[in-house]
């Protein structure tokens, strides 16, 4: 257990040097830093001034390393756009990003789980058909689309529900505001959170369902099924544990991009969290800020990647240690 | 054959196909006693194992029984509502299947699926229920029953799953259990251990098998009486020795020629030239006429039934007439 975990620690880590090394690549190749800094009547003076100052004539290894020990203690520099450090910026705008993330998680794991178990059990039922149509559109309509045709029905046509924005907020800590205790807060974060989980939701729901068939097909239901266990017992107690094992890798995974894929929904949204933030920062090639994305994904990524392994453990008791060796 | 704990009549399984059906079994009739152990032999798609799941009520769709009626003791299964059809299975009819690497759940206990079992048939707490569990564990010969209760299934080698899969289906104390196949997955030296286990649990019981087996040998070695199936039909039936030693149906004959001897010197096994036809090419008359060495002008034309002789019950027209 133990030396599983180190192991994976040890793995996330390399993991984060090598996004971190291509951040920090970004730097020498994206253009020169220092004409995006200064005007064009710097003097070549100046420019060489600022240059040391940055720490660019230094040799890369050395850059590198600081750049690493940086962003381990959270600095990663000024932004070239908005002229203040980047971390606080992200500080002040992940609480959306996070909660629009969290809201459409929450939506996308547990309808999906729900209708992939009951389109399995009724899997002839026209409500089931008609799920599994409608899943369809979900799967196939580009995220976009489907905010735009939000937007359209219940926003412009209907006028129920804002089309863009988070609402009032409430700041709960010096760098927390959220959306989610205000009325308004909830109706702007509606359809962003519908747009953004509903791929991830019927993605989940087909997985589910075709795991739970897979499942109820095997020899232990059958056998179950034989020793006159209860329908209920077979299906919620026999069955959705062992359908859900595989479908924890593929939630966390999605949990993951749903937070950093979260780009797109902003933007139609307008919602002021980090992706949004981040289409502006390429538009302006803004790249210590591109840097600090990147690495802050990957972080999210490797972490989630982390509770799933350690999830995993937890359920399957095929991975933990046999306590006895003795009449294998 | 009023003393018979399961009573088959006339049964036929059919699977609908777009525009005709396949009959997988074709009035299929036996009984079982009371602690008797029941053998059914016959090729692969014989219909042997589809006969055990039409008797507790497990064909898979769209497989379904067409006719016939299923009698255990003095009640008719075949119609039962699914709910009461539950609360027989494990407690009256149980089942064992193949392969006991794949029967056990993997992600709970022995204990939690032996103590669940117990539960739903018998009015235990959860105390006296595990302590019922660990005593059957123990009966079915797993050491350390009190300890290894806990563990999971991969915690446990093939031939100790299979125990723990018969403490299992012994678990409500069952009238009847259909083993399909109990042993075909296990290692030889194993295979003995388990059929002796299954044959000591059920007479200690008093529970009576249907053997679903294409071993010969386990057969000869476990059973009372014995029936041949042949194309989703009875070929023969009786006793278990009369059918080794003085096998009367031409395909009996057949399939105990071709099981070696160690006694006997032979050059060539005896072989049945041909295979069993598929289901939705039986030929009319007897469905083994094709490939009998014995066959009579009416064979190809009658469908003989089972013709009671002195040695047993045998589908074939050799033996119309014989004295009973």
């Amino acid at each position: 257990m133990i030396a599983m975990l180190i192991r994976r620690l040890i793995q996330a880590v390399i993991v984060m040097l090598v996004v971190a090394f291509i951040s920090f690549s970004l730097f020498q190749f994206v253009g020169d830093p220092i004409n995006n800094m200064v005007g064009q009547e710097a003097s070549q003076q100046d420019r060489a001034e600022l240059r040391e100052r940055l720490g660019l004539n230094d040799p890369i290894p050395i850059q590198f390393f600081r750049f690493v020990g940086n962003a381990v203690k959270g600095e990663f520099g000024i932004s070239y756009r908005m002229a203040r450090p980047v971390s606080e910026v992200i500080a002040e705008r992940l609480p959306a990003t996070l909660e629009l993330a969290l809201v459409s998680g929450v939506l996308a794991i547990s309808l999906g789980i729900a209708l992939g178990v009951y389109t399995a059990l009724r899997r002839d039922g026209w409500l089931s058909h008609f799920i599994m149509s409608s899943s369809l559109i979900g799967v196939s309509l580009p995220t976009f689309l489907i905010g735009i045709l939000l937007i359209y029905v219940f926003s412009v046509e209907l006028q129920w529900l804002p089309s863009f924005g988070r609402g009032e907020t409430v700041q709960i800590t010096e760098n927390w505001s959220t959306g989610l205790l205000t009325v308004s807060g909830w109706k702007s974060l509606i359809l962003p959170a519908i747009t953004l989980g509903l791929f991830q939701l019927t993605l989940l729901m087909r997985l589910v369902r075709a795991e739970m068939l897979e499942v109820l097909r095997t020899d232990y239901i059958k056998f179950a099924r034989a020793r006159g266990i209860k329908q209920r017992s077979i299906h919620f107690r026999h069955a959705l544990k062992n359908t859900l094992l595989p479908v924890i890798t593929i939630a966390g995974l999605q949990l993951g991009s749903i937070i950093a894929f979260a780009i797109i929904t902003e933007t139609v949204f307008q919602w002021p969290g980090v992706g949004l933030l981040f289409i502006n920062a390429i538009r302006f090639v803004d790249i210590p800020f591109m840097s600090a994305y990147l690495l802050l994904i990957a972080l999210v990524f490797v972490v989630i990647n982390l509770i799933v392994d350690l999830l995993y453990f937890a359920v399957d008791p095929r991975l933990r240690v046999v306590k006895r060796s003795a009449g294998r | 054959m009023t003393d018979a704990l399961l009573s088959v009549r006339d049964l036929v399984v059919e699977f609908p196909k777009r525009k005709t059906r396949l009959t997988a079994l074709d009035q299929v009739s036996f009984d079982i006693r009371p602690g008797e152990i029941l053998g059914m032999v016959g090729e692969s798609g014989a219909g042997k194992s589809l006969t055990g799941a039409a008797i507790i009520g497990l064909l898979e769709p769209p497989g379904h029984i067409a006719s016939g009626e299923i009698w255990l003791g003095d009640q008719r299964i075949d119609q039962l509502p699914y709910e009461q059809l539950r609360r027989l299975r494990g407690k009256r009819i149980a089942m064992i299947f193949q392969d006991p690497l794949t029967s056990l759940n993997p992600i709970l206990t022995i204990a939690d699926q032996l103590v669940e079992t117990i539960q739903t048939h018998l009015p235990l707490n959860d105390k006296a229920a595990r302590a019922r569990a660990i005593q059957l564990l123990d009966e079915v010969g797993i050491p350390a029953a009190e300890k290894r209760i806990d563990d999971y299934p991969h915690q446990f080698s093939g031939g100790m799953r299979q125990r723990v899969v018969i403490a299992l289906a012994l678990a409500g104390e069952p009238e009847l259990i259909i083993a399909d196949e109990p042993t075909t997955a296990l290692d030889v030296s194993v295979q003995a251990q388990i059929i002796d286990v299954l044959k000591r649990m059920c007479h200690e019981h008093g529970t009576a098998v249907m053997l679903v087996t294409h071993d010969m040998g386990v057969i000869a070695e476990a059973c009372d009486r014995v029936a041949v199936m042949y194309a989703g039909r009875i070929a023969e039936i009786g006793d278990v020795r009369q059918i080794v030693k003085h096998p009367q149906h031409p395909y009996t004959q057949g399939l105990m020629g071709s099981i070696p001897s160690i006694t006997q010197q032979v050059d060539r096994l005896v072989q049945i030239p041909g295979s069993m036809p598929r289901l939705d090419a039986i030929p009319s008359g007897c469905a083994f006429n094709p490939r009998c060495n014995q066959r009579l002008p009416r064979c190809t034309q009658d469908r003989p039934d089972l013709i009671t002789t002195d040695q047993g019950h045998v589908a074939c027209w050799l033996y119309e007439g014989a004295t009973p």
